[in-house]
């Protein structure tokens, strides 16, 4: 199956650099994904690309992605998603177990 | 008194009867039995066309055998009959509408067969008398609908024509007592006949013939949910439901169907469940199958009562095993009733949990698609506020305070409310929205000249929903306008979701009508696999100390 892939930049009003340490989260397995934080010096923008075999869905993507960095108020990181599949509602799990791990708590 | 009254003949139901079956008196045997190769012309001699008959199968068990020969008949003779019957889930079904034996239908779910039931209504193959409950079905089974001829299955039968139907008696003594009570004619497909039967589970002179299938009548194990294949997304649910809902309320008595999501709760109890002190407090009382996924919970000590509408391949013996949870007979072997278990499943839960496809901005919910009649089985028994209930349970009772507007209805006085719960991500398998304007119910009743949309729950019934947003409090809602907030606040970002204005959201979560993951005190991070207290099958059938035997196709080791 051919893979989408998107990329976009967002940023947060406030927004600081929440992650200091690169990390990996889940597994590309069916309804699943995985994501790489790393921080990065982008002059305060989230850089987002996603791999995905779903396609007609930008919008959403954008929308969870665009969510989950304003919640956290999150800058300078760039974010990499390998999707299987997974619903919205795996997706900012997923987001949000790294974002833990990444803030050590 | 005149003399033609006196005249008028009382018993003219038996007298019929007693004709068709003399008709059939040369295929019928000792102890009732009639040559499987002497089916159709057995069903010829007692079926007249325009009839109403009953095919036994519901989700699980199927008298697929008499269903085949029914549709084997001589069409000139026997056609146009009226079926009456919990589920069409066979091909067969459906075929006896295509060649014309059968025209109406009067059913409660149809499973597989959901696209062509919609397809033949169109095609005017098909004319639709209503989609039930299994309990109201069952219900008029004893008024306007009851069957003239039914055939049913059992696993056995003795020489006498005696029936046991054992660990799956499901329907088989609702359907034989409407049918047999009201002078009509039974017939019985068994797996095989022995001298002795385990006990009498339905007795002989109920049965007019009984015939000994070629093969084992089909049954589908469909309450085996492997823990494997729960998600993390669906613990986390889970997790809500559990410290949000079930804690809360203290829900004791209560119905979990075939969801991934009531699975996850089963295998959290001895766990999470466990963390939080819960035994004992909750799901002491259950309605439901024996699914494999209740075993480590039963283990551990959770379950007090289990009363089943059908039973589940694999978990004859571990039943057998837990007489004092399951409802087992003098013989050893559990007894479900599909008629009883509804009946507690109306009456006597605190709470019914289950998932849908669908539900719209006002909280009316459906799992109808443009395309298929579904039907919805049991569900919206348990899926609504059993308005003759009178007794009091702590749950019911306070979920009954919560109503704001009570007094709008009852003035002072005070009444309780049957929780009911959606358990729904926000979007759902291919990601189809689950939060819609409008539901497919609509589309649905058009295209199948329905009267109403079907729908499964309705919004007034519904007190909560649960996503991985959070927990939306409908029982605390004061009117419509703020029961809609509530649900396009857990709505997430389906275009129903997206409409929710943060100030209102704001005002609801100080409210405590809305309630996020934070806010009920689930930390997300800790929603994974490790929370299972069994994460395979195999699992599960160490728990059970090998007594669970699970059917093939879920055996991977």
């Amino acid at each position: 199956m051919a893979l989408n892939t998107l990329e976009f930049d967002l940023k947060a009003e406030g927004g600081s650099q929440v992650v200091k340490t690169l990390v990996h989260t889940g597994v590309v397995g069916s309804s699943d994904m995985e994501v790489l934080m790393e921080p990065k010096d982008l002059g305060g923008s989230v850089s987002v690309r996603i791999v995905t075999p779903v396609s007609g869905f930008d919008d959403l993507w954008k929308r969870v992605l665009e969510t989950f960095v304003t919640r956290n108020a999150l800058a300078d990181l760039r974010l990499e998603i390998n999707d299987n599949n997974a619903t919205p509602a795996v997706v900012l799990l997923r987001l949000q177990q790294a974002l833990s791990e990444a803030a050590g708590n | 008194m005149s003399n033609t009254v006196a005249n008028k003949k009382w018993a003219n139901r038996s007298a019929d009867t007693a004709e068709r079956l003399a008709n059939a008196a040369r295929f019928i045997g000792p102890g009732k039995q009639v040559k499987a190769e002497d089916t159709v012309a057995l069903l010829e001699a007692v079926i007249r066309a325009e009839d109403r008959v009953n095919i036994e199968g519901n989700n699980q068990k199927q008298a697929d055998f008499l269903a085949e020969c029914l549709n084997k008949v001589d069409k000139s003779k026997i056609h146009d009959l009226h079926m009456v019957q919990s589920a069409v889930p066979l091909p067969v079904h459906l075929d006896l509408f295509e060649s014309g034996v059968a025209k109406k239908l009067d059913f409660a779910f149809g499973g597989p067969q959901a696209g062509r039931v919609a397809q033949f209504i169109r095609e005017g193959k098909l004319e639709l008398g209503a989609i039930h409950t299994y309990l109201e079905l069952f219900a008029r089974y004893f008024l306007d609908l009851t069957p003239k001829v039914s055939l049913i299955c059992a696993y056995k039968a003795d020489k006498k024509g005696n029936l046991y139907t054992g660990f799956n008696t499901e329907d088989t003594p609702t359907i034989v007592e409407a049918t047999k009570f009201r002078q009509g004619i039974v017939i019985a497909q068994v797996n095989e006949i022995v001298d002795e039967l385990p006990r009498v589970d339905i007795p002989s002179d109920w049965i007019d013939a009984v015939i000994q299938s070629p093969k084992p009548f089909f049954i589908e194990p469909l309450f085996t949910r492997d823990p494997a294949l729960i998600t993390d997304s669906q613990i986390l649910l889970a997790m809500l439901c559990i410290k949000g809902i079930y804690a809360e309320y203290g829900v004791k008595r209560l119905n979990h169907g075939i969801g991934f999501l009531t699975s996850a709760i089963e295998l959290l109890l001895p766990t999470y469940g466990e963390e939080l002190g819960l035994k004992g407090e909750i799901c002491t009382h259950m309605i439901l199958n024996p699914h494999p996924t209740m075993i480590p919970a039963i283990e551990s000590g959770w379950v007090d009562t289990i009363h089943c509408f059908g039973g589940e391949l694999g978990m004859e013996e571990y039943v057998a095993a837990r007489p004092d949870v399951f409802f087992v007979g003098p013989d050893g072997t559990l007894r479900s009733n599909r008629a009883y278990a509804q009946t507690a499943g109306h009456y006597a839960l605190d709470m019914f949990i289950g998932g849908t496809l669908q539900i719209d901005k006002y909280g009316n919910s459906s799992t109808a698609t443009g395309t298929r009649v579904a039907g919805f089985g049991g569900a919206p028994n348990m899926g609504c506020d059993a308005k003759g209930r009178r007794h009091v349970t702590e749950s019911w009772l306070k979920c009954g305070q919560e109503l704001p507007s009570l007094d709008q209805q009852l003035g002072d006085m005070p009444r309780g409310k049957r929780l009911v719960v959606q358990g729904v991500e926000t979007f759902g398998e291919g990601r189809e929205p689950v939060f819609v304007d409008k539901l497919d119910a609509w589309e649905l009743a058009k295209n199948a000249n329905l009267d109403l949309p079907p729908v499964m729950i309705y919004g007034d019934d519904l007190t909560h929903i649960v996503t991985e947003e959070g927990i939306a409090y409908l029982n605390r809602c004061p009117d419509l306008e703020t029961r809609m907030a509530a649900i396009r606040a857990v709505a997430g970002f389906t275009d129903i979701g997206l409409s929710a204005k943060p100030e209102e959201t704001k005002r609801l979560r100080e409210a405590g009508i809305v309630k996020t993951p934070e806010e009920i005190g689930v930390d997300r991070k800790r929603a994974n696999r490790s929370m299972l207290a069994a994460k395979s099958i195999r699992d599960l059938v160490t728990w059970s100390g090998g007594l669970y035997n699970p059917p093939a196709r879920f055996r991977n080791w």
